[in-house]
């Protein structure tokens, strides 16, 4: 059944007439055009397809949209600035080598972002405690964890660091 | 997934209107979390979801004096993030902030919620041990009013609750334990950290004189097509001292209790095996407080 719903993405509000079954990753992907939420393992498990609804993480491919009418969703599309800066996530995932062959990346930065917004400077058991749940299949979880703890660091305005076996980066 | 309609109601009474009109063919959703999975994988076909994000007042936590020692009172709608941060729930239910904290990711988490969990009945949950160690209950509505159910016994067999249609679970009542009182909820996870338990245990253990066990909740999951309350393990503890002697002899009556099924988390025998292991840690964590106290 075709229904109606309001949502308002990365800021800027739509008003869609989608079928209820459609999915919010599949609402985001081919109705709007942010191809940034990935489909990954479709049972809400791998966090390829985080976003955030009303500042909290949600899985994408188990989420309908009809059922976030009235959300505010961010997107990975919706965290640079307007000048086209980086969000300190991102931009930290560069600089220490968490942006790896990309798939899992928009998701792990959007759950970092969401850890961020709650506790800016998080230990390092619990970063790792809170992206269990974003998997990356390069496995290269040392660069994912360096990035969010520097961006943690950048946040708090400390220096950097580096806690895999080869320090911070590739 | 099939198509259906989805329903939005801004009221409980507009929600029990749509579930009487639909009937078997309305299904309500709270989180989503598995409600649409199992449309997606079609085990669920419903031509018509109800969806519960739209009513006020179902996603508040709140103490009340109730009982003896006072009780916990949490909305169908908290979603198992919200109760684990809950400094209320962290206070005077504290084995219920340490269980949900244990529940797959902290994503699933911030979706799922306390009361689709629980009229889910996948006897794998977290939960559910442990609100039955606690003795909760859980309040459902419907449009002939209000029927209270212990979560002891809410689930009836694998997947299958006493939720009756039109019916709809709207808060979870979680007694404190009683002074004195240890508690712990192990969840065994040979496999990944988000997984849900080879064998799970909630124990509760209440201390009297002398180091007696005055009284004890021991529910295990994930070992049965519903929660397993080990009353005949508990009986075998009640009124005796709590040595490490009889908390193994406690334990080891776990073994005859449990109907685990044969899956890719174990064996059967293997389960049984673990239910009496993580019995018996979960008793020597829940009373290791009292005996250092």
């Amino acid at each position: 059944m075709i229904q109606r719903v309001n949502i308002k993405v990365n800021g800027i509000d739509h008003q869609l007439d989608i079928p209820a079954r459609r999915l919010l990753v599949d609402c985001l992907r081919y109705d709007l055009g942010l191809t940034g939420a990935k489909e990954g393992c479709s049972v809400g498990i791998c966090g390829a397809c985080t976003v955030l609804v009303d500042g909290e993480m949600a899985a994408s491919c188990i989420t309908l949209a009809v059922a976030v009418d009235g959300a505010e969703i961010t997107t990975i599309e919706g965290l640079d600035a307007e000048d086209g800066k980086l969000h300190p996530v991102q931009q930290a995932f560069i600089d220490h080598g968490g942006f790896q062959c990309g798939i899992c990346t928009p998701g792990q930065v959007m759950a970092a972002k969401a850890l961020l917004d709650l506790n800016p400077s998080p230990t390092e058991e619990e970063i790792r405690e809170w992206m269990m749940g974003n998997l990356c299949r390069c496995t290269g979880y040392y660069g994912i964890m360096d990035s969010v703890v520097n961006a943690a660091r950048s946040a708090g305005e400390a220096g950097p660091t580096g806690i895999g076996p080869g320090g911070a980066g590739p | 997934m099939i198509d259906f309609e989805f329903h939005s109601p801004t009221s409980l009474e507009d929600a029990f209107g749509l579930l009487d009109r639909y009937g078997e063919d309305a299904r309500v959703m709270a989180g989503g979390t598995a409600l649409v999975l199992q449309m997606k994988q079609r085990f669920a076909q419903p031509g018509h979801v109800v969806g519960l994000r739209k009513i006020p007042g179902l996603a508040s936590i709140a103490v009340e004096s109730s009982g003896d020692t006072g009780s916990v009172r949490i909305g169908a709608l908290c979603t198992q993030r919200y109760i684990e941060s809950s400094e209320i729930v962290r206070q005077k239910v504290p084995l219920v902030a340490e269980t949900f904290r244990r529940i797959a990711t902290p994503r699933i988490r911030s979706m799922g919620t306390i009361g689709g969990g629980l009229v889910h009945g996948d006897p794998n949950q977290d939960p559910p041990p442990a609100l039955i160690a606690l003795g909760a209950s859980a309040e459902l509505r419907s449009s002939q009013g209000l029927r209270v159910v212990p979560v002891a016994d809410l689930f009836l067999d694998y997947y299958e609750t006493d939720l009756r249609p039109g019916e709809v679970l709207t808060s979870v009542v979680v007694p404190q334990a009683p002074p004195g009182s240890g508690a712990a909820y192990l969840k065994f996870l040979p496999r990944t950290a988000d997984d849900y338990a080879t064998v799970s245990v909630a124990a509760v253990v209440t201390a009297g004189e002398g180091n007696v066990c005055r009284d004890v909740r021991i529910v295990l999951g994930s070992v049965g097509v519903t929660p397993v309350h080990a009353t005949e393990a508990e009986d075998a503890l009640r009124d005796r001292p709590l040595s490490e002697e009889n908390i193994r002899a406690c334990a080891a009556i776990v073994n005859g209790l449990v109907d685990p099924l044969d899956d890719f988390r174990g064996s059967a025998d293997y389960k049984r095996e673990m239910a009496q292991v993580f019995t018996r840690r979960a008793l020597q964590q829940a009373v290791a407080p009292m005996s250092h106290g």
